[in-house]
């Protein structure tokens, strides 16, 4: 009897072991790699739909449904070699008629989030069954790391035109794990699927992801062994865990950052605040600030300070503008030239317990050079809102970041960039991040992006003030982790040891 | 009776329109575009004008209220935009989890509510009802959010005995449901327990010092049937009153509770809602919401005919 019940106990923790239960900080949206918004829903795409290509720890772009790709003499076609032997989740088969259809997709599809990052795409043809060539209107080098995301996501056309609008209710894709269910705001259950083509690596029966959206909460079922991973834990828990053998820590500098936008040429605030009209101003603002002690007080320690909007780490990184020191001195100074040695401005901030500690550490260090601060909490979707319509002085603003630094820069720095809400337009610049758009040499790259950040951080529209750690807690026995500064949860390779 | 439950059922209907204008006012006046907000990190500008479009973002108050009520009018409350699903299902996904919860609550909140009350009036000055009163002032002050965290610390993560948080359904495990259930159920059942127990006590005191509790008592009952049967009956209807009320209050309740351990109900759901400005959500359920309040009101008003022969009349 002992013994069965021995054998019993065996069995269930066998069976728990095949099931890896991933804590996640928010409930991802639509889970269509077309429609989809959110960073979070990324990280449940991560074990459900492959891509052509993705990123390796390094950044770098590698193979996984695409096996090569080449681009033209005239860099404005990229033909992709296809890796034979792909099913989707419904049994069809994975082909270049079905990139042609998916990309088509990602670009037609009303309502579609893809549609910008794959603008350049003008068409795409299917050379033989294991061969697409996508051309493009013009040479585009991001495109790559655009199809290590989302846009690069590769969904079962028959599924895709069978459910039509409500495919993310049901996707159907080619990654290792299948969908199984969703209970919204409670679980996303995915099931293992038999004929991945890299089935070997992959060691899980099923994959739950529970969203909790508490940072202690997610915390307490870790160490209550609900859960096996958890994403994003709150830098003030690391001190905590990091004494507890059964669970590590692992951390990876975000790809995006997090920075004070101000407004330089937004409406008519941007004029009547001291801060958006004098440059002299910005630069004293910004001299004030000790990146390191904000690190250490607003982050405990979490985080890489930088002053671009690629961290210091990152081969694109501009080393002609490093970081600046701390300087009261001169911010005053500056102050005085500038005929405003007390500027008052209204620094709104996002309601998250972050972006709330920065604003406050941030307003503590500039009222020792003169700076009176008010900070304004403001709910995250109505702060979008004014800051697209120019309602601000300055906003604590945080982008998740893309792989390439194109989608760090464009978008915010540009002057026609949708999501400039600086106001800030400088045609050199503008020249500059174009010509790195269409080069597709890395030197010759960094070198756009120099020019870029002599402008940017002269002018500064944005203060950039540091790279998150993506912080990641799971149990001990959980191995195979890779961290890939785009935070998401690669699965193939994990295991329960 | 008839009569009364026709009036009552009359009034139903203008309550309910003008709830729902409420709900759509109100809901015009969160600051923020929805459609900025649906559209993500990214924000394309061809996206937010889609989804303007899609859901009459575009179109004057009236049309958009209009477009909502007739879908209503005909059992269709919308669809979820974030995760493309009618706002009917997720209903009547979230609403059994939220029924159990209030449901459970509740019954903590009576047991110990009427219980403590009780004790407190019979005897009233002595240590018990010191001890009882100081209980009622702790629920009362003591933050949903903040003893739900401690209780999670503790049975949870040190003991070990109850999951975290999260739901199971009980058609799936009743036990690891009940398990799941109990601390959520506690917390919300606490502080309303605290408010049951302060009117019963008040309640209990008064009929305890009417004339025909003297009467009964001169009578030479026993005191146990005096209490329980004559006082406690009389004094059970504001309870009751009080006690429907507060299901829709206990329902409000859990929102909080709700998002502290991670119970996919109707609270959860309505937060999420409000802050992605899913419009149809919101509205779905705050008129889901209203509708199941007031009919707890007419049902509470219809137990006073049941629990009190005179009203009969």
């Amino acid at each position: 009897m002992r013994w069965l019940a021995l054998g019993f106990a065996v069995m269930s923790s066998f069976a728990c072991s095949q099931t890896l239960r991933i804590g996640l900080a928010e409930d991802p949206d639509v889970l269509d790699p077309t429609m989809a918004r959110t960073f979070v829903g990324r990280i449940v795409f991560a074990g459900l739909c492959d891509k052509l290509l993705d990123l390796d720890e390094k950044l770098n772009v590698v193979p996984q449904l695409a096996t090569s790709y080449e681009w033209s003499a005239d860099n404005k076609t990229l033909t992709l070699k296809l890796r034979s032997g792909v099913t989707f989740h419904d049994g069809e088969k994975f082909d270049a008629a079905a990139v042609k259809y998916n990309l088509e997709r990602h670009k037609n599809m009303q309502g579609s989030n893809r549609r910008g990052e794959l603008a350049v795409v003008s068409s795409v043809e299917v050379a033989d069954p294991s061969t697409v060539r996508v051309h493009l209107s013009a040479p585009f080098a991001p495109l790559l790391a655009v199809l290590t995301d989302r846009a690069g996501m590769m969904v079962s056309p028959k599924a895709a035109e069978a459910a039509g609008e409500k495919f993310g209710a049901k996707p159907v894709c080619s990654g290792p794990f299948r969908f199984a269910e969703r209970i919204a705001q409670d679980r996303i259950v995915l099931e293992r699927f038999p004929n991945y083509w890299d089935k070997g690596k992959i060691h899980f029966e099923r994959i739950v992801y529970l969203p909790i959206v508490d940072s202690t909460v997610r915390l307490a079922n870790l160490r209550s062994g609900q859960l096996d991973f958890i994403e994003r834990l709150a830098p003030n828990d690391v001190p905590n865990l990091k004494s507890d053998s059964r669970f590590r820590i692992a951390r990876i500098v975000e790809i995006g950052y997090q920075g004070i936008t101000i407004n330089t040429g937004k409406g008519e605030l941007a004029q009547k605040n001291p801060l958006g009209k004098d440059a002299r101003v910005r630069e004293a603002f910004e001299l004030s600030l000790d990146r390191d002690a904000i690190v250490k007080v607003a982050m405990e320690g979490e985080a890489q300070p930088g002053n671009q909007w690629v961290a210091p780490s990152n081969r694109y990184y501009a080393k002609n503008a490093p970081v600046p020191k701390r300087n009261v001195a001169r911010a005053k100074q500056l102050l005085k030239e500038a005929g405003v040695p007390d500027p008052s401005f209204t620094l709104m901030t996002p309601t998250a317990s972050d972006a709330q500690r920065l604003a406050q550490v941030v307003q503590a260090m500039a009222k020792e050079a003169g700076f009176d601060i008010k900070i304004q909490s403001t709910e995250f979707a109505t702060s979008l809102n004014l800051a697209d319509k120019g309602q601000f002085e300055a906003y604590v603003l945080a982008w998740s970041g893309r792989a390439d630094p194109d989608g760090n820069l464009q978008t915010f720095i540009a002057c026609k960039g949708p999501l400039n809400t600086s106001g800030y337009c400088v045609p050199e610049v503008d020249e500059a991040i174009e010509k790195a758009r269409t080069t597709l040499d890395p030197a010759s790259r960094a070198k756009f992006y120099d020019t870029v950040a002599v402008h940017v951080t002269k002018d500064r529209p944005i203060i950039y003030l540091y790279h998150r750690n993506w912080l990641w807690a799971h149990s001990a026995r959980l191995t195979g982790l890779r961290t890939v500064p785009d935070g998401m949860v690669r699965v193939q390779g994990l295991q329960m040891k | 009776m008839l009569n009364y439950l026709l009036q009552r059922l009359a009034t139903i209907v203008p309550t309910l329109f003008f709830v729902s204008i409420l709900i759509f006012g109100l809901q015009q006046l969160l600051p923020g575009d929805p459609a900025i907000a649906l559209a993500g990190e990214e924000r394309d500008p061809e996206v937010v004008a889609f989804l303007r479009a899609k859901f009459h973002l575009d179109e004057p108050l009236p049309v958009r209220y209009w477009y909502w009520a007739k879908g209503v009018l005909h059992g269709d409350l919308g669809d979820s935009v974030r995760i493309q699903k009618p706002v009917t299902e997720l209903i009547l996904e979230k609403l059994p989890v939220t029924i159990q919860l209030a449901a459970m609550a509740i019954v903590i909140a009576l047991v110990i509510g009427i219980t403590a009350g009780v004790v407190s009036a019979v005897k009233k000055d002595t240590w018990w009802d010191y001890g009882a009163n100081v209980f009622a002032l702790w629920g009362l002050s003591t933050p949903n959010f903040w003893l739900g965290i401690l209780l999670i610390l503790f049975f949870a993560v040190r003991l070990g005995w109850l999951p975290a948080s999260g739901y199971v359904s009980p058609f799936e495990d009743l036990k690891a449901n009940l398990a799941s259930m109990i601390m959520p159920a506690f917390v919300l059942g606490n502080a309303f327990a605290a408010v049951l127990m302060r009117h019963t006590r008040s309640a209990m005191l008064q009929v305890l010092s009417s004339d025909y509790v003297r009467t009964a008592r001169a009578k030479g009952l026993d005191e146990r049937v005096v209490v329980l049967k004559h006082a406690l009956r009389n004094a059970l209807i504001p309870v009751i009153t009080l006690g429907a009320l507060g299901l829709g209050e206990l329902l409000g309740g859990a929102v909080l509770t709700e998002q502290v351990f991670t119970i996919p109900g109707f609270g959860k759901l309505i937060v999420d809602a409000v802050f992605n400005r899913d419009y149809s959500v919101v509205q779905g359920v705050v008129l889901f919401t209203a509708t199941v309040y007031i009919t707890l009101n007419l049902l509470a008003d219809l137990a006073y005919f049941l629990v009190n022969p005179r009203m009969r009349h």
